[in-house]
C-alpha cells in the first residue's frame, strides 16, 4: 500500500489523512506538538456561529482515527528529501520516514504580541492576547488580575498583521471577525461592560460576518472606533490609557480601559522557515510557502509528490482549510496515479 | 488663561477625553432611535445631503462626535438641516437618520433645556 506522510495534525493535516485513508491510502501524520487539532484546539467558540470547537476537534479526530492512520505527536519534521521517486522525512529526533507522496499541512503560529512593546504585553497587567481570552472564556471567566470584572475592555485589531514595523505587509484575515465574536462574549457574560473595537478596517469578507458585526452593533451595543492605538500606559489607578486617533471625527482620542485585548495575526513558524529552506520549498515574500499558482495550482509546491494544504501557503478559515486540504488529496491521488 | 498681553494664546486641547465627556443626548438618541447603532460612517448621507452642498453639515461627522460626547460642534451645526430625509434613502445600514437628528434636536432641548432646539 502506497503511504503518504502529512505534516501537521491541524484541521488540514487531519482532514487531508482522513480523506486518503477512506481512499485506500495508508497515511502517517507527523504532529510536532503532543496533541493534534493545531490552533483550533486552543480556541473555545468559532467565527461566525459561535459553535464550541470541540465540535470540529471531535470530527476530525474521528475522521482520523482510521485503522491506516498512523498520527506521530512530539515529531517536528526538519527536512524533505526525495530519492527515486520515494521521500525521506526527516524528524529532530533524528528518525526518518519514508513516503510516496508528503502532504505539508503546518498551518501557522500567532503573532508573538510582545514584539509590539507599545502596548504593553507582558508588561501591563491587563493586556492580554485574543487567545489568552479564549483560555478564559473556556476556563470560566473573563477576570482582571485582581479577580474583579472588567468594566471597559477594548479590542486593538491588526496587532502584528498590516504593519511594515514587524516585517507582515499581510491581513491575518481571521482577526477582524474573531473580535467580534469575542466582543459579543463578554458583553453577554458581562452585560453592564463598555466595549470598543480599535480598527483600521473592518474585513468582514466571510460568509455571516458581516451579519454578525451589525449584530455586534444593534444588539449588543459594541463600540467600533477608526484608528491604531499607538501606545497604552498604564496610569495610578491602574487603568490601561490607550490613545488613538478617532480618524472619522478627525481628533486625537484618549481613553482608560479595564483590559486590553490584542487581535494577533497570523505568521509562517521559524521551524517551517528552515524546512522550507532545507528541503528547497520555495517562500513567497510574506515567508508563507509559495505555491505553483494562486488560481489553481495552490496545492502544488513545485517539486512533485510534495503538496501544499491549508494555511501554510495563506490565511484561510476552517471551511476554507478543509476544502484546500481535500483538494490537495485530489492531487495526491492524481500524482499516485500517474506518476 | 485668553491672556493675550504677550502676544500669544493657550490652544485649548483638542484631544476627545472620552473619560470626561458626557454622551446624555447620544444615550438619549440610542435610546429613542436605536438604528443610530448601525451607522459605519461612510458617509452617503453626507454626500447626498442638500444641506452640506452649501452648509457645513456632514451627518456623518455628527454621529461620530456625539458617540464621543462631542456635543459642540452638533449643538452648533445640527439645526441646518432642513429634514428632506434624503439621506435615508441611501444609508446602506437603514438607519433612520432623519430619525437621529430629529430625536438629537429633542435631546439638547430636553437634557440641556435649550429652546433654540
Amino acid at each position: 500500500m502506497e503511504n503518504i506522510v502529512v505534516i501537521g495534525g491541524g484541521v488540514s493535516g487531519l482532514e487531508a489523512a482522513g480523506q486518503l485513508a477512506r481512499m485506500g491510502y495508508s497515511v502517517t501524520v507527523a504532529e510536532k506538538n503532543e496533541k493534534t487539532g493545531g490552533n483550533v484546539k486552543n480556541w473555545y467558540h468559532l467565527f461566525p456561529d459561535r459553535r464550541d470547537s470541540k465540535e470540529v476537534i471531535d470530527y476530525l479526530n474521528k475522521l482520523a482515527s482510521h485503522p491506516d492512520i498512523k498520527i506521530l505527536t512530539g515529531k517536528e519534521i526538519t527536512e524533505i528529501s526525495s530519492r527515486n521517486g520515494k521521500f525521506d522525512i526527516k524528524s529532530s529526533d533524528g528518525t526518518v520516514l519514508e513516503a510516496d507522496a508528503v502532504i505539508v499541512a503546518t498551518g501557522f503560529e500567532l503573532f508573538d504580541s510582545r514584539r509590539k512593546e507599545e502596548y504593553g504585553y507582558g508588561i501591563y497587567d491587563n493586556v492580554i492576547t485574543s487567545a489568552d481570552l479564549e483560555k478564559m472564556f473556556r476556563s470560566g471567566g473573563v477576570r482582571l488580575v485582581n479577580g474583579k470584572l472588567p468594566e471597559k475592555v477594548g479590542f486593538i485589531h491588526c496587532v502584528g498583521s498590516r504593519d511594515e514595523k514587524v516585517g507582515n505587509y499581510y491581513c491575518s484575515k481571521l482577526c477582524c471577525v474573531t473580535a467580534v465574536k469575542q466582543a459579543i462574549e463578554i458583553k453577554e457574560k458581562i452585560p453592564g461592560a463598555e466595549i470598543f473595537c480599535f480598527y483600521m478596517d473592518m474585513r468582514m469578507g466571510g460568509p455571516y460576518y458581516e451579519e454578525l458585526y451589525r449584530e455586534a452593533q444593534e444588539k449588543y451595543g459594541i463600540t467600533f472606533i477608526r484608528g491604531k492605538v499607538s501606545e497604552i500606559s498604564v496610569n495610578i489607578n491602574g487603568k490601561l490609557v490607550t490613545k488613538a486617533e478617532d480618524t472619522l471625527a478627525g481628533r486625537p482620542l484618549r481613553m482608560e480601559l479595564d483590559m486590553v485585548v490584542l487581535m494577533v495575526g497570523t505568521e509562517m513558524p521559524e521551524g517551517n522557515i528552515k524546512l522550507a529552506e532545507r528541503s528547497l520549498l520555495k517562500c513567497s515574500e510574506n515567508r508563507f510557502f509559495k505555491p505553483v499558482d494562486n488560481h489553481y495550482g495552490s496545492n502544488l509546491s513545485g517539486k512533485k509528490g510534495i503538496f501544499y494544504a491549508g494555511c501554510c501557503v495563506a490565511q484561510m478559515n476552517i471551511t476554507e482549510s478543509i476544502s484546500h486540504a481535500r483538494a490537495a488529496v485530489s492531487e495526491v491521488v492524481n500524482y499516485l496515479k500517474n506518476r | 488663561m485668553k491672556s493675550n498681553k504677550f502676544g500669544f494664546t493657550l490652544s485649548e486641547p483638542r484631544v476627545i477625553d472620552y473619560e470626561a465627556n458626557n454622551r446624555q443626548i447620544a444615550e438619549y438618541i440610542f435610546d429613542h432611535e436605536p438604528t443610530f447603532r448601525l451607522c459605519i460612517e461612510c458617509g452617503a448621507c453626507a454626500a447626498t445631503c442638500t444641506a452640506g452642498q452649501f452648509m457645513t453639515f456632514s451627518l456623518r461627522e455628527l454621529n461620530v462626535l456625539l458617540k464621543r460626547g462631542e456635543n459642540d460642534i452638533p449643538r452648533q451645526r445640527i439645526k441646518n438641516c432642513m429634514f428632506c430625509g434624503k439621506c435615508i434613502l441611501v444609508c446602506p445600514r437603514g438607519v433612520n437618520t432623519r430619525g437621529v437628528i430629529f430625536h438629537a434636536r429633542e435631546a439638547f432641548r430636553k437634557i440641556e433645556g435649550n429652546e433654540r432646539f
